[in-house]
């Protein structure tokens, strides 16, 4: 077993214990990542020195015996959409390629604070907008279980870096499902918080109302470490909340018994895998055996969720992507006739296709005429969706549903549709538009051997119970712990 | 039919605060060189994100409240969405159905007629001001722009009127005297020439007895308040005499031409603008609950018409000498300063309204940086009460304290240009005047004032003005006798 | 057949407000792919939200309000790091007629 193979928890032990040196870790991160980088592509930069260095400041504060911050030497991978100074930052864009922000996200202050060493930035779906990873613009990252799969996305870079060992943890960003999803397809704990739990200075904005940052994990422990990290009120982030942020870590050592759990029925129609709902139902039984009290519950506007979601989403992108110019940073086109057409020529030529589409969707609902028929309509029936989720907590603590209605699915399967493609995120997105949090964790093996996700909901700045709720599934869920075997499709045998 | 002129104005004016609008910026731009007062915030670099200022808060309300406008108790911010070098994020951060103040009026006075008019303040709001732009070559060879954001994220003010003004000499009136309010609340220097203060207008014309509006032109590039009358006084004209023709006002933007005099269409170089208003996501509604508007209203600064009706009663000036000195902050602060140090509030008014404003004008220098302070202008009159210098003797050396900067004692003491205050060296050339003056001093006997006069007139050549007047003038009737 | 909700001339002005272009093919291809989308969100309709007010903000709290302090900008060469059209301090762009 080499160290980049343990969680982020047990390295922290190790170091304080002087069992082993970050620098050593960070060795054998870097091997793992010239071992199979090459089949995964989850990065997109390797600050490989730097890493080193830093590697080396933590392993003298140990040696002078100086009392170590909570993620000293933690390897973190960070989503290409969150700014890191000094570093480029692409968002999986033509249109950001070769831009380096002169200034650090919040979260990567708050990071480096705590001691953890950033080693890279990861692949996306370009501007977040996409779950499969497939947009990016600088090719798709595979997933480690079937090299022949899709990682999921949008922070589908994140997920498989973390799933791969290239890394303890990662940063992934979630608007509407972007590292639950991810964190499922790719059997990794992933944690979406609560909107404004985590600021987004330094985030890349989205869809400002829905976008998060959050942690992708190997377990529920290391997910709460990053989460008491990365938590808290912003002086940068007017959208920030000033709530205090509570021990994670402590949270989840209590027990669930009489945790009241809602199953949403809308939630398990047809077009769930059979195997997703039978991996679904075992994990209900295991929380019922933990003393969890189960029962159905509803959420009548699950189905308008998409078209909300979209119509917000896609309006709020609009008009935040109207900034990729080439005035002041990235792509600029060569060629054109005037102030007009180089605008149009520098995003046209800079922005790949699913960004244009939802771009042209968002204008079309904030133009004169439309607000009211969509945007502000979506608004409305967000309100509704959002009342769903108020009446369903007054009755339970946490919902439980799959994170994804199929495992991970092939390169190039879904693309072509992009309606097939809203559909699969039919899971995550409610969550986005009331603004709860909710984790991904894995709950099983589909015959393929691939990851099965559940998803575990709860109401606003109740992070602590949903962590505590996988915390205990995870210790007693009886699943097997395997890691990706990670070999490229002509080395397999007939396995199909 | 006789036509009835409509003119609404819409003003900008930059608050004056120490930071930008959202973010830590200072506001001090002027004079910098480019780029170098900006930030990721101002910038709109990819990731940054807004966070209101209290202080921008704070005066946009001074403003609404001095201008009576009810204050909404809930205010969003909007984003308005367009394309343009100048836009870094291609969105301004501006207020649009809820803005900070709405249903305000302003009252201004006629100056022949002495009629108030009262002019109905629509709303108040405030956004973010847009970054610079210079353009270099010339349109046919390869021709650029250059963008320079340090005005980006500077905070304004916008104040848009009803269409109440009926000529164009009211809507700048209202300016001055808006100007002059801003001022005195602290919140803005109102300095058009500078672009600290900005102003819109659109014109139309209606029949007399008309309710309904007629079609209007929107008038831009008006930097100076000189600029507004004549490019409204032209604009009305031109629609005058198109509507007499029979011709139709099509509802355009026009541009003043200060070099031409006259306004240009923009209609060719304008699309309808599709604004995309929405909500701005990164900033939550403001919450501006009635404590907050009652302690802004009890500790609003004194308005000018305040000031006004102070001077005339605690100075003892009239009603006009107390408008041009309230007719802004600087200048009112400057009298108020002197007569702290000098009793005939009356004098200093008449020396300031009088010498001092003439020589301000004439070299374009605002009181802010009059080379005559409060205190030497009083050392100046002192003088005068001493009978060191007669009054007329002050003048020349007011002029030359305006050119050097001294003070009075000085110029007195460096040229030797003391009033004669020895009465034998007086009645010395009191003497001799009357010795080489003999036809005027027999026209005196015979009863003729005027020779008197004359031969005061002489004493004073004699003396280069440095004779006392009445002295001379009593000094010589004694002497005739 | 749908009806469709957007023609491709409301495409094309939608695209120009984005500032995006698009060549024939591309535009017929958004027409189609837009109207679909468009069709799919009627759905929205079926839901009666004349007395529903808007959520424009998830969350409530109090405003974040910044003390009026001055602190020092970036310096002019990390402003003008990240583009090649510069000068005398300038970012440089096609003229505006």
């Amino acid at each position: 077993m080499t160290l980049n193979q343990l969680t982020a928890h047990e390295a922290i032990n190790l170091i304080k214990k002087k069992r082993i040196t970050a620098y050593e870790i960070m060795q054998d991160i870097f091997n793992q990542i010239d071992k199979v980088d090459n089949l995964i592509k989850a990065f997109l930069v390797i600050n490989r020195e730097e890493a080193l260095k830093q590697a080396k400041e933590i392993d003298k504060k140990v040696k002078n015996g100086e009392k170590l911050p909570p993620l000293a030497g933690v390897a973190v991978a960070i989503k290409d959409i969150i700014a890191t100074r000094g570093t480029e930052t692409t968002c999986g864009s033509k249109i950001l390629k070769g831009f380096i922000p002169p200034y650090n996200a919040t979260v990567i202050n708050r990071l480096r604070e705590a001691g953890a060493i950033i080693i890279g930035k990861t692949n996306m779906d370009e501007f977040a907008m996409g779950s499969s990873t497939e947009n990016s613009a600088f090719g798709p990252t595979y997933n480690p279980w079937d090299l022949e799969r899709v990682p999921g996305g949008s922070s589908g870079g994140s997920s498989a870096a973390v799933a791969a060992d290239e890394t303890f943890v990662a940063l992934g960003t979630d608007t509407g499902g972007s590292i639950r999803q991810p964190a499922s397809l790719c059997g990794m704990v992933g944690l979406k918080p609560t909107y404004g739990r985590v600021s987004r200075y330094g985030l890349v904005a989205y869809a400002s109302s829905l976008d998060q940052i959050g942690p992708i994990a190997k377990d529920v422990t290391d997910c709460a470490l990053v989460m008491k990290v990365i938590s808290g009120h912003d002086n940068m982030d007017s959208t920030s909340v000033n709530l205090e942020v509570p021990d994670y870590l402590k949270s989840c050592q209590e027990g669930i018994k009489d945790l009241k759990v809602g199953v949403p029925k809308e939630y398990f129609i047809e077009g769930i895998d059979p195997e997703v709902k039978g991996a679904l139902d075992k994990a209900l039984k295991i929380f019922e055996k933990l003393g969890a009290k189960i029962e159905e519950a509803s959420l009548p506007h699950t189905e308008y969720s998409l078209p909300t979601y979209y119509l917000i989403a896609t309006a709020e992108a609009s008009s935040n992507l109207a900034r990729y110019d080439g005035v002041q940073y990235g792509y600029r086109a060569e060629e054109y006739e005037d102030l007009s057409s180089m605008y149009q020529k520098t995003r046209s030529e800079g922005f790949g296709s699913e960004v244009k589409r939802r771009i042209m969707l968002g204008t079309y609902a904030l133009s004169s005429g439309y607000y009211d028929a969509y945007y502000l309509k979506a608004q409305k029936v967000r309100t509704l969706i959002k009342e769903d989720f108020d009446k369903v907590f007054s009755k339970y603590d946490i919902l439980i549903t799959p994170t994804s209605p199929t495992p991970a699915f092939k390169l190039n399967e879904k693309v072509s549709d992009p309606l097939t493609m809203y559909l699969s995120d039919i899971y995550t997105i409610p969550i986005n538009l009331a603004g709860i949090p909710a984790i991904s964790l894995n709950c099983g093996y589909s015959k393929g051997n691939l990851p099965i996700g559940l998803q575990i909901i709860g109401k606003h700045f109740s992070e602590e119970t949903i962590l505590r709720a996988a915390f205990n599934f995870e210790q007693n869920n009886g699943v097997e712990k395997k890691k990706p075997s990670i070999k490229p499709a002509k080395h397999k045998e007939a396995k199909k | 039919m006789k036509k009835e002129v409509v003119i609404g104005l819409e003003i900008h004016i930059q608050l004056m605060t120490k930071a930008k609008m959202f973010c830590h910026c200072s506001t001090d731009y002027i004079g910098k060189e480019p780029n170098t007062n900006t930030c990721p915030v101002c910038l709109g670099l990819p990731g940054s994100l807004p966070v209101l200022n209290k202080k921008v808060l704070e005066f946009a309300i001074r403003t609404a409240v001095a201008l009576n406008c009810e204050i909404n108790q809930v205010s969003k911010f909007h984003r308005k969405n367009y394309f343009y070098p100048d836009l870094p994020k291609a969105y301004q951060i501006s207020q649009y159905d809820i803005p900070l103040g709405i249903n305000g009026y302003m009252e201004i006075s006629l100056p022949e007629s002495k009629e108030k008019h009262r002019i109905g303040i629509t709303r108040v709001h405030t956004e973010e001001d847009a970054g610079k732009l210079v353009h270099e070559g010339d349109i046919a060879s390869s021709s650029y722009s250059l963008v320079d954001y340090n005005r980006c994220g500077i905070p304004l003010a916008e104040i848009v009127t009803e269409p109440d003004f009926r000529s164009p000499e009211e809507a700048r009136i209202f300016l001055v005297k808006l100007r002059s309010i801003v001022q005195h609340l602290g919140v803005c220097d109102g300095n058009m020439e500078e672009g600290s203060m900005r102003c819109d207008a659109n014109v139309s014309l209606r029949d007399a007895k008309s309710s309904t509006l007629g079609t209007k032109a929107e008038i831009k590039n008006m930097n100076s308040f000189k600029a507004v009358k004549k490019a409204l006084q032209f604009e009305v004209g031109r629609q005058k005499k198109l509507l007499a023709e029979g011709i139709e006002i099509i509802q355009e933007t026009r541009h003043w031409d200060e070099s031409k005099n006259v306004t240009v269409s923009m209609r060719s170089k304008e699309e309808a603008h599709d604004y995309r208003y929405f909500p701005e996501p990164d900033l939550l509604p403001l919450k501006i609950d009635l404590r907050m508007t009652d302690e802004i209203r009890r500790n609003l600064p004194e308005l000018p018409e305040a000031r006004r009706e102070r001077f005339i009663k605690n100075y003892q000036i009239p009603e006009y000498d107390a408008e041009i000195l309230t007719s802004s902050k600087a200048l009112g602060d400057f009298y108020e300063k002197a007569t702290s140090l000098y009793s005939n509030s009356k004098v200093l008014s008449n020396w300031i309204m009088g010498e001092l404003i003439r020589y301000l004008n004439e070299n374009k220098v605002g009181i802010e940086d009059s080379p005559i302070s409060p205190e030497k202008l009083v050392g100046m009159l002192k003088l005068i009460d001493e009978g060191i210098v007669s009054g007329k003797m002050a003048k020349g050396i007011f002029e030359k304290m305006f050119k050097t900067g001294k003070d009075a004692s000085k110029i007195v003491k460096e040229s030797g240009i003391t009033q004669i205050t020895d009465k034998n060296e007086l009645f010395e050339v009191i003497d001799r005047v009357i010795k080489e003056n003999p036809r005027s001093v027999e026209d005196f006997n015979e009863g003729k004032e005027k020779a008197l006069h004359y031969l005061v007139g002489q004493v004073m050549r004699y003396t280069k003005g440095r004779a006392k007047p009445d002295f001379v003038f009593n000094a010589l009737k004694q002497r005739l006798k | 057949m749908t009806e469709k909700i957007i023609t491709k001339k409301e495409v094309e002005y939608v695209a120009e407000l984005a500032k995006l272009e698009f060549n024939e093919e591309e535009k017929e291809e958004f027409t189609s792919q837009l109207n679909s989308i468009l069709d799919y969100f009627k759905k929205l309709n079926e839901l009666d939200t004349e007395r529903v007010e808007p959520t424009a903000y998830v969350i409530s709290m109090p405003n974040l309000l910044n003390e009026d302090k001055v602190k020092p900008s970036l310096p002019q060469d990390e402003v003008l790091f990240n583009s090649k059209y510069v000068k005398k301090g300038y970012f440089k762009v096609p003229r505006i007629m």
